[in-house]
């Protein structure tokens, strides 16, 4: 066998290539077809606009190089952090930010812990707040206008891709990212309807304009918090 | 038929081999060597005194961390793998580069471009969000036509070779170039904005969640498994036995590791993922086909090791088999951590810390630079044609510095990851947490110091190496004692 592959080029291409895709196929193609791989939960919705928007500077600035979003399930980490995450809580998420190190604290639930004035203190000069923090500062990111060039695009690829933005979702997206940034800006009742439990007020403190501090905090504080976890039931199956 | 078709190499038809081009990649991966190790120590400072972050969205932790682990892992080692890959498989096939220098060349600088457009996109903030394959969909799609023309020159001398059998180093890079194929284009499907009028350089991956995970680690493991492991142990089953003047140790036990490396690896992805929301019977796989990875491993180990078998003299003379030899043990020595840490009671502690950092760079460091440069030490003095290199006694010394430099790294980051993950998990005598996270954080300044020490020993080495290769090129020759001989050059 050995042999004949060593003589034969094309036939030593082809049967590594089938070599390789074995435990490939075996681990990751269930994951989409078995129905318990994802928990049945209450409460997930999409991203506002303006949590969108903010999540697209948490991947472009890498804090999932440093910050984890997934709580894994121990007595220290369920006490630091609050329960264990579940799938269905990254369900929409494109790309998935579960990190890998712990530089900083995990993130998965740190929506609603601190206060806005204290993100935006503490994006913009960690050591403002937590003297013994290593974190980069971002002050750039104070008063830097958002950018929202693109935002129903990325909203109408998002549901290429799975996630359940409706038409009324995407044609409303400037008016409810208005409205969540500054609700004397629009309506924040009507966004508030597209996306249950959206908290909406001015996050970073300047109601002048929104900027991309408005938008990250509004993402950081929504982390978590969608699933009520105190009715989640572990299922005969473990999940 | 390993000693065979070496010499046969040699033999008088000697067919026109490429080397220009090979000069290039080795020039290249010098170059990104030197900018990736910086950018390594200079992110690793970063995290003793957070101050040099200046404060600045360029310059920041998160923007540079892609830049280092991307320069050094495909810029750096990227380039000395597929430089060395068509220098050895013309050799070994006795043929000259199919695609000839056209093809070569676009093969060179379409990579370099491919390492330009994602570097500058990192400090832009360009990215995809997934470590280690950060680069955004024009990149990607960039980078894949390059790699199937890569595929196509090797493979094509593969077919096209005048010795009657593969060489073995040649099955690890065919290995190497088709897997990477295939976990690029599995991890990276994604639907550009600019599709329904958006931004040119958003997309979003199709893949979310759980199961963006689990391609993620199957893509992010395995890129461990076949770039910086079948890949350059392609190096090794070449440059070891030239260096060294001994034929491979073992013909049978080369057929069996390959096999079972190829068909382990791509199982071990989900070991990146214990515990988490990742089903337990995906994780548990994932951890078994760890553990036995440990074997076909160890079979790399000890055939590269075995090989020095009866020149094992030469090490007291020749620094740059002791770059050769030294790699392969790392190799041994992160390939037995890898699979304890896979062990998932050992990653309850272990993951999210520094034991993790620790370990990567005891591989990559240890094993992928260190057989790196002595390739690279082998290959100058034969692609600029001269009698030898510049200074071997420089050599030497880049070995220890470079060596002492992973070392302290190495202790330092497992004595800094068990702490830290050791102190997550303490109770003090009421039951509650004895440590805020804050405090592990503080606990960790001093190792954060040792580390970015060692990392800067490490990148001493590599400029003192490029001063030797620079000399070396320009056919100067250094007035000094021979190694091994404790004759001072005054007495000569």
């Amino acid at each position: 066998m050995q042999e004949t592959l060593e003589r034969n080029g094309l036939l030593l291409i082809i049967v590594i290539l089938i070599t390789i895709a074995v435990g490939g196929l075996v681990q990751i193609v269930p994951l989409h077809t078995i129905e318990n791989t994802i928990e049945k939960v209450e409460g997930m919705r999409p991203y506002t606009p303006l949590e969108l928007k903010g999540r697209g500077i948490y991947v472009r600035e890498g804090c999932y190089l440093c910050h984890s979003q997934m709580i894994r399930p121990f007595r220290d980490e369920v006490e630091r952090y609050g329960h264990y995450s579940l799938a269905a809580e990254s369900m929409y998420d494109h790309p998935f930010q579960w990190g890998s190190k712990r530089t900083g604290p995990d993130l998965a639930r740190v929506g609603g812990k601190y206060s806005n004035a204290w993100h935006s203190a503490h994006i913009a000069d960690p050591r403002s707040v937590v003297p013994e923090s290593i974190m980069p500062g971002y002050p750039f990111m104070v008063g830097r206008e958002l950018s929202t060039t693109g935002l129903q695009a990325e909203m109408e690829v998002l549901r290429v891709v799975g996630v359940p933005y409706t038409d009324d979702m995407i044609a409303n997206a400037m008016a409810d990212l208005q409205a969540q940034a500054n609700p004397d800006m629009g309506d924040a009742e009507a966004m508030a309807g597209r996306y249950p439990k959206a908290g909406a007020g001015d996050f970073d403190g300047d109601p002048s304009k929104i900027t991309e501090m408005d938008a990250l905090v509004a993402y950081l504080q929504v982390l978590g918090t969608m699933v009520d976890t105190t009715s989640y039931q572990v299922g005969p199956d473990g999940r | 038929m390993t000693s065979a078709s070496l010499a046969s190499s040699a033999s008088t038809d000697t067919p026109n081999y490429h080397d220009d081009l090979i000069k290039k990649f080795v020039i290249a991966a010098m170059f990104w060597g030197i900018a990736g190790f910086l950018a390594g120590d200079f992110i690793a400072w970063q995290l003793a005194f957070p101050v040099l972050n200046l404060d600045l969205e360029w310059t920041t932790f998160g923007r540079l961390r892609p830049l280092h682990t991307s320069a050094v892992i495909f810029a750096f080692g990227g380039n000395i793998l597929i430089g060395s890959s068509l220098y050895i498989v013309q050799r070994t096939s006795r043929v000259s580069l199919f695609g000839g220098a056209f093809l070569g060349n676009f093969i060179f600088w379409g990579y370099q471009l491919f390492i330009v457009l994602a570097a500058t996109g990192y400090l832009l903030g360009i990215t995809q969000g997934k470590e280690y394959a950060e680069p955004e969909w024009y990149v990607d799609l960039w980078i894949t036509i390059v790699w199937v023309v890569y595929l196509l020159v090797f493979a094509g001398t593969v077919m096209t070779r005048k010795e009657s059998h593969i060489y073995v180093a040649n099955w690890f890079l065919l290995a190497f170039i088709i897997t990477i194929a295939m976990l690029h284009l599995g991890n990276n499907p994604a639907v550009p904005a600019i599709f329904f009028g958006g931004e040119f350089t958003k997309s979003y991956i199709v893949w979310s969640g759980v199961q963006d995970a689990m391609t993620q680690w199957w893509y992010g493991h395995n890129a461990v498994g076949f770039f910086l492991t079948a890949g350059f142990l392609g190096m090794m089953y070449y440059f070891v036995p030239k260096q060294a003047e001994r034929p491979v140790y073992s013909y049978r036990l080369s057929v069996i590791h390959f096999w079972a490396l190829t068909f382990l690896y791509i199982w071990a992805g989900p070991h990146h993922l214990h515990y988490t929301a990742l089903p337990d019977w995906v994780q548990t796989l994932g951890m078994t086909f760890s553990v036995m990875l440990w074997m076909p491993s160890w079979g790399g180990m000890i055939n590269g090791v075995m090989t020095l078998g009866g020149a094992w003299h030469k090490l007291r003379t020749d620094p740059v088999l002791r770059f050769l030899v030294a790699s392969v043990g790392f190799y041994g020595m992160s390939t037995f951590e890898g699979p304890l840490m896979s062990i998932k009671a050992v990653n309850s502690l272990s993951h999210y810390t520094d034991w993790t950092i620790g370990h990567v760079h005891s591989g990559a460091l240890g094993w992928n630079a260190l057989i790196s440069f002595g390739a690279i030490y082998y290959l100058v003095p034969k692609l600029w044609n001269r009698e030898r290199l510049y200074s071997l006694r420089m050599v030497g010394m880049h070995f220890w510095i470079a060596t002492i430099g992973i070392v302290l790294y190495i202790t330092s980051m497992w004595v800094s990851g068990i702490m830290q993950g050791l102190m997550w998990r303490t109770y003090d005598s009421l039951g509650f947490l004895q440590y805020s996270f804050i405090e592990t954080v503080e606990a960790m300044h001093p190792y954060y110091i040792i580390r970015a020490t060692g990392g800067l020993l490490f990148v001493l080495g590599a400029l003192l190496m490029a001063y030797n290769l620079w000399k070396t090129a320009k056919g100067e020759i250094r007035d000094e004692a021979p190694i091994g001989l404790d004759v001072p050059a005054s007495a000569r």
